[in-house]
């Protein structure tokens, strides 16, 4: 530890379950190591919060090991903070400066309902999912290595694609609060697959669908879902799923 | 896995749809740059072109051609306000109080943001410019037609603002059409995104070189001879 640590200012919005709207409320947290995380930063606030009689600060979390795809908010005006492919948890203090002020606010898009504070419902992504996200064969048990053929090139792509965690930064980075990224890695990891095969036309038409159905905006290719993506997922999956969307389409 | 909703019209059939005709109308600024640099050779010969257009099955090839790119402006046109329009509105209907572009790989741009708003000042040239070109020219010839609408030097300025917004616009338009209809990867798209750079630069300068150019050499009297 090289200094006694950092005092941060924190605008972080503030809304009642239920409530329509909220607030941004001005708090200070001094005492921040640089060793922190964001979220330990939080914590740190709660317990002063909760110390002082007040109600604590509501946010998502759960491994805080950029695994899960829970957690998640927009820092400083970015989805998941200022620094690239990293969730919310492995944001670092020694990423800010003594003395910053930084704006907290949840993800914000219709289908994404703020529950209270920073926590929003996701669970429009898990209703996508159910319409494609699967294959229905049964695959049993993992196959010898090999035994599929499939290039490693394929594979590759398809690992790219599976990396998204669901965290829906996509989403809220997005100008138009499209959900293309996130649809399009679901598709396209299963496209690269022999396993996809069967439903490969009827997914892309069922899961665009029901993303269309939540209320999710159209992408207009701006690339910010890219640039804040934990997993770095690539916006060549929406170029692929609207290949497989046409392709589909027109097998009827 | 219920099918809902019209395929062609949901968000990603009107992303197919604006690149289909964004590829189209692409062609056709390039065909008509193409033929308006005629004015360069003389004012003889971008007469004579002009004829020769009219002059293709009876002039019943204008006609249709005129129909076609009716409709193929209408969709793209109509989907793309659906997109960074309305439904935009829709999906998110309390913004952020503060945002800020995220940076590294996004190809979040002012060319891109500003889509709906070069859009729709285009459409609305377009409309003035077959108006004054086509419905009601003010000379007996397309020259000297062209000639006059440039001697006023506002809308010789108006004219120039209004390609540099055309550049904007296919800055962004030009790689978008094809990673919307699927013709993109990691590969291409570094690529695709130069390329449109050079291509809206090259529209933008190629048309707006023309109004300068007549404003400062375009005789509004010319007359073919012949009688034309």
């Amino acid at each position: 530890m090289s200094d006694k640590g950092m005092t941060i200012h924190l605008k972080i919005w503030r809304q009642a379950r239920g409530a329509a709207s909220g607030k941004f409320v001005d708090y200070t947290v001094k005492n921040v190591l640089a060793e922190m995380s964001f979220l330990e930063m939080l914590d740190i606030l709660n317990e002063e919060l909760v110390q002082k009689g007040e109600e604590a600060v509501e946010f998502d979390n759960d491994c805080r090991e950029g695994i899960c795809g829970t957690c998640g908010m927009v820092i400083s005006g970015v989805a998941h903070g200022p620094y690239a492919a990293s969730t919310t948890c492995e944001i670092r203090m020694r990423q800010f400066k003594d003395g910053d002020t930084l704006t907290v606010e949840p993800f914000r898009a219709k289908p994404f309902p703020i529950i209270k504070d920073l926590v929003v419902d996701r669970s429009a992504f898990d209703r996508i999912q159910q319409e494609g996200g699967f294959v229905t064969m049964n695959v049993g048990s993992a196959p010898d290595g090999n035994a599929f053929p499939i290039s490693k090139e394929h594979a590759d792509k398809a690992m790219d694609a599976a990396a998204c965690i669901g965290c829906g930064a996509c989403v809220a980075a997005c100008p138009n609060a499209s959900a293309a990224l996130f649809v399009s890695a679901k598709i396209s990891q299963l496209s690269w697959l022999p396993q996809g095969e069967p439903e490969r036309g009827r997914r892309s038409l069922a899961m665009v669908a029901q993303m269309d159905d939540e209320g999710f905006g159209d992408c207009s290719n701006h690339g910010e879902c890219e640039a804040v993506c934990p997993k770095e997922i690539s916006i060549e999956n929406i170029a692929r799923m609207r290949r497989e969307f046409v392709k589909g389409a027109l097998k009827g | 896995m219920a099918e809902k909703g019209s395929v062609a019209w949901s968000s990603v059939g009107k992303k197919v749809i604006t690149g289909l005709t964004g590829l189209a109308l692409m062609g056709f600024i390039i065909a008509h740059l193409i033929g308006n640099l005629t004015l360069f050779i003389g004012p003889h010969e971008f007469v004579a072109y002009g004829e020769f257009l009219e002059s293709i099955l009876f002039g019943k090839f204008v006609i249709a051609f005129e129909v076609v790119m009716f409709f193929i402006f209408l969709f793209h046109i109509v989907a793309a306000v659906t997109v960074a329009w309305t439904d935009k509105r829709k999906a998110r209907t309390e913004g952020y109080r503060y945002a800020k572009n995220a940076g590294g790989k996004s190809r979040k741009t002012l060319s891109s943001r500003s889509m709906i708003v070069t859009g729709i000042l285009i459409a609305i040239f377009v409309v003035g410019h077959i108006y004054l070109f086509k419905i009601s020219p003010s000379k007996e010839n397309l020259y000297a037609t062209v000639a006059d609408a440039f001697t006023g030097l506002s809308f010789t300025i108006f004219t120039v603002v209004v390609m540099i917004m055309l550049g904007l616009h296919l800055r962004h338009g030009f790689w978008s059409a094809f990673q919307s209809l699927g013709w993109a990867n990691d590969k291409y798209l570094p690529v695709l995104t130069r390329v449109a750079l050079v291509f809206a630069l090259l529209m933008a300068v190629g048309f707006l070189v023309i109004p300068v150019f007549m404003h400062f050499t375009g005789d509004p009297s010319f007359t073919m001879p012949g009688g034309h």
